[in-house]
C-alpha cells in the first residue's frame, strides 16, 4: 500500500547540488526517521517525495507506481508542516474537512470523518475555534487531523514538533507514535534532534550534505555504525573520539567510545584525566575530563559517583565496545 | 491593545492630534454652517442676511442635486469596482516570477504618481479625444465611427480616469498582502488537492480581506470628492451628466457666487460622507477584527 521508493533521485537549485543522488526504499508500515544536520537536505528530500519540488534527475516510485511527474496531491500523501500550515481564517472543523471538501466527498462523510479524527485527537471540544485560538500543541494536533482524514498511503512529517517545548515534545512523540501503532500507515519523518529519531524509528535514514550516510534501525546504528559522521552524530552525548598513539594501538587511524561504555576509577585505569565539568543531572553525571596526550573526553557515571572539579580520575574503555575507524573515517569491522 | 494601561496609554499618545483635527474641523465648519443659513451672494456685498433653511430648501430641491448624488455613487462604486478587481488580478500576475518584474512593478505604479488633472487633460486630448485620440483612431482603423466619449458617456469616462489612477494604489497594497501569504500554507493546500482556483478562493482571497478593506476605505475617503478630473474634461457637463456633489458645490459657489446656497451643499456633503463612512466603518471593523 504505501510503499515508497527513491532511485537515483538528485535535486539540484541553481549551482548548488543539494542532493546529489540518492537511492533509498521505504516499505509500507514503517516509520523512517530522515535525521542529520541542519542544511543537509532533510526538507528538499521530503518535498521531493511530497512532489513540492520537482526532482532533477532520478525517479520516486510510490505503491510500485512511477509518481515522479505527478501532481503533489495526486500522490495521496499528506504532509505536516513544521510552521502547522493551518489556514488561519477557517475553523479547526473546516480545517480538518478542507482535503476531504476539496475531493469531493459528501457532508454526511466529511462530518463522520471529521469527527472521527478529533476523538482520535482530542479535538472534539476545539472544532469551532480558529487555529490562532489554539496552543502550540493542539495545533500541531489539527495540522495532524487534517493529515489523517483522506487516509494518505503515508504520512511526511517535516520537523513537527520543533516549535514545542521540551514537554509537549516528548508527549507528542508518544501520541504520533501511537498513531503510527494505530494507523499502520507509513510515516516518512524529518527531524535533526536525534533523540526523536532514536524512540520513534524503525529505520533511521542519516543524511550529510544530501548523501545518506548510512539506514538502519536505531540500534544497528547505535551499535554498528558505518562510519565517523554517523558515529558522532546518534548518541547523546557524542561519541568520544580518539586519535594518534592510542588509536595505532587498536590497530585503527580513530577510535570512538561512548561516553557511556568507559569505566571510571579513582585508582587505576587505561587514562588518566582531571576532571574538568561534572553535569549532574541527577539520574547520570557527564564528566567532562581532560585527558593527558588525548583531550577532553566525556563519560556518563551514575548520579552519585564522587567527583568535583579537578580531582583525578582513571579512564579505561569497555572491553568489545571501542569503535575503530580507517583514515577515510570508515568503520573497520 | 490587550490591557487597561496600554489603551489609557494609547489615548494620551493620540490626544494631541485629536485636539489638533478637532480644532482644524471645528472652526471651518462652523463657519461652514454659519454660511449656509445666510443669504450671501459674492454679487451682492454686504448684502447678507439670515434666510434660515431656505438654501437647503433650494439645494435639495435642485434637480441637479439628486444627480450629483447618484453621479457621486456612481463614480465611488465604479471606480471601487475597477480597481478592487483589477489590483487583486494585476496583484496576482506581478507575484508570478517573471522577467523585469522590478521595472515592470515601477511601471504599474506609475500613474499614480501623475497629478489628476495632468492624468485627465492626457486622457481627454490623447486617448479619448474624437479626432485626434488613440481611441478614435483605433475605432477608425478598424472601420467604425469614433466613439465621442465625454459627450456621450461622460460619467463612464471619468470613472475610467480616476480608476486608472487609483489602480496603481491598490495593486500595490494587494501585492504586498498577497506576498505576506505563507508559502506553506499554500502548499498545504496543493497537498490537500485544491486546484489553483480553490486555493485562491479558499486561501488568498480570505488572506486579502484586510488590505481590501484597507483599500476600499482609503479609495472611497478620495473618490467622494473627485474634481480635478471633472473640472477639466467634462466640467460637470454635458449638462449636469458628471456633476457630482463636490463638483455641485464648486458650480454653485463660484461659478453662481451663491455662498450661501453652496455651504448649504457643502453641509449636506458632509452629512452624507457621514453616513457612508458609518457603513464602511462598521464593514471594516468586523475584517479588522476577525
Ligand atoms: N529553494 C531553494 N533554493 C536554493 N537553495 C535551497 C532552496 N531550498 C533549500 N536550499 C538549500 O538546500 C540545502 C538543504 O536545505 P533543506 O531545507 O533541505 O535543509 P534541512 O536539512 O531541512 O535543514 P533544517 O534542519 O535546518 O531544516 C540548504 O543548503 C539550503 O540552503
Ligand atoms: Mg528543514
Amino acid at each position: 500500500m504505501g510503499s515508497i521508493a527513491l532511485r537515483n533521485v538528485s535535486k539540484v537549485f541553481g549551482a548548488h547540488t543539494v542532493i546529489p543522488a540518492i537511492d533509498l526504499d521505504i516499505s509500507d508500515g514503517e516509520f523512517v526517521v530522515f535525521v542529520g544536520p541542519s542544511g543537509c537536505g532533510k526538507s528538499t528530500l521530503l518535498r521531493l517525495i511530497a512532489g513540492l519540488e520537482d526532482v532533477s534527475g532520478g525517479k520516486i516510485l510510490i505503491d510500485g507506481k512511477d509518481a515522479t511527474e505527478l501532481a503533489p496531491a495526486k500522490r495521496r500523501l499528506s504532509m505536516v508542516f513544521q510552521s502547522y500550515a493551518l489556514y488561519p481564517h477557517m475553523s479547526v472543523r473546516s480545517n480538518i474537512a478542507f482535503p476531504l471538501k476539496m475531493a469531493g466527498e459528501d457532508q454526511a462523510s466529511i462530518d463522520r470523518k471529521v469527527a472521527d479524527a478529533a476523538r482520535v485527537l482530542n479535538l472534539t471540544d476545539y472544532l469551532d475555534r480558529k487555529p490562532r485560538q489554539l496552543s502550540g500543541g493542539q495545533r500541531q494536533r489539527v495540522a495532524i487531523g487534517r493529515a489523517i482524514v483522506r487516509q494518505p498511503v503515508a504520512f511526511l512529517f517535516d520537523e513537527p514538533l520543533s516549535n514545542l517545548d521540551a514537554a509537549l515534545r516528548v508527549n507528542m512523540r508518544l501520541e504520533i507514535s501511537q498513531l503510527h501503532q494505530q494507523l499502520k500507515t507509513t510515516m516518512v519523518y524529518v527531524t535533526h534532534d536525534q533523540v526523536e529519531a532514536m524512540t520513534m524509528a524503525d529505520k533511521i535514514v542519516v543524511l550529510n550534505k544530501g548523501n545518506v550516510e548510512q539506514v538502519g534501525t536505531p540500534l544497528e546504528l547505535y551499535r554498528r555504525p558505518d562510519n565517523l559522521f554517523v558515529a558522532g552524530f546518534i548518541g547523546s552525548p557524542k561519541m568520544n573520539f580518539i586519535t594518534g598513539e592510542i588509536a595505532r594501538g587498536h590497530g585503527a587511524h580513530t577510535i570512538g567510545v561512548r561516553p557511556e561504555h568507559i569505566d571510571l576509577s579513582t585508582s587505576a585505569g587505561a587514562w588518566r584525566g582531571t576532571v574538568g565539568v561534572a553535569e549532574h543531572l541527577g539520574s547520570d553525571t557527564f564528566l567532562h575530563v581532560a585527558v593527558d596526550g588525548v583531550g577532553t573526553l566525556t563519560a556518563r557515571v551514575g548520579g552519585d559517583f564522587p567527583v568535583r572539579h579537578g580531582d583525578q580520575v582513571y579512564l579505561s574503555p569497555q572491553e568489545g565496545r571501542v569503535h575503530r575507524f580507517n583514515d577515510e573515517g570508515s568503520a573497520i569491522r | 491593545m490587550a490591557t487597561l494601561h496600554t489603551r489609557s496609554a494609547a489615548r494620551a499618545m493620540m490626544a494631541p492630534s485629536v485636539v489638533l483635527l478637532l480644532a482644524w474641523m471645528v472652526v471651518p465648519l462652523a463657519m461652514t454652517i454659519y454660511f449656509s443659513f445666510l443669504r450671501y451672494n459674492l454679487l451682492m456685498p454686504g448684502m447678507e442676511e439670515w434666510v434660515g433653511f431656505d438654501n437647503y430648501r433650494y439645494f435639495l430641491t435642485d434637480p441637479a442635486f439628486f444627480q450629483a448624488i447618484f453621479n457621486t455613487l456612481a463614480i465611488v462604486l465604479g471606480v471601487l469596482l475597477i480597481t478592487v478587481l483589477g489590483g487583486i488580478g494585476l496583484a496576482l500576475l506581478l507575484d508570478q516570477p517573471m522577467f523585469g518584474q522590478g521595472i515592470v512593478r515601477i511601471l504599474v505604479i506609475a500613474p499614480f504618481l501623475i497629478m489628476p488633472t495632468v492624468a485627465a487633460l492626457v486622457w481627454k486630448n490623447m486617448f479619448m479625444n474624437p479626432v485626434n485620440g488613440l481611441f478614435a483612431y483605433l475605432a477608425r482603423s478598424v472601420g467604425l465611427p469614433p466613439f465621442d466619449f465625454l459627450n456621450n458617456a461622460p460619467l463612464l469616462s471619468i470613472i475610467l480616469i480616476v480608476a486608472w489612477q487609483w489602480l496603481p494604489f491598490a495593486t500595490l497594497i494587494l501585492l504586498t498582502a498577497l506576498q505576506s501569504l505563507d508559502e506553506e500554507q499554500k502548499e498545504a493546500a496543493q497537498m490537500d488537492g485544491a486546484g489553483a482556483w480553490s486555493r485562491f478562493t479558499y486561501l488568498t482571497l480570505p488572506h486579502l480581506s484586510r488590505a481590501i478593506t484597507v483599500v476600499i476605505l482609503i479609495h472611497t475617503i478620495f473618490l467622494l470628492s473627485v474634481f480635478a478630473e471633472i473640472l477639466v474634461t467634462t466640467n460637470g457637463g454635458p449638462g449636469t451628466q458628471s456633476t457630482n456633489l463636490t463638483f455641485l458645490v464648486y458650480a454653485q459657489a463660484l461659478l453662481q457666487f451663491d455662498v450661501g446656497g453652496a455651504s448649504a451643499g457643502g453641509i449636506i456633503a458632509v452629512i452624507l460622507a457621514n453616513i457612508v463612512a458609518f457603513f464602511l466603518m462598521r464593514m471594516i471593523g468586523k475584517t479588522l477584527e476577525a
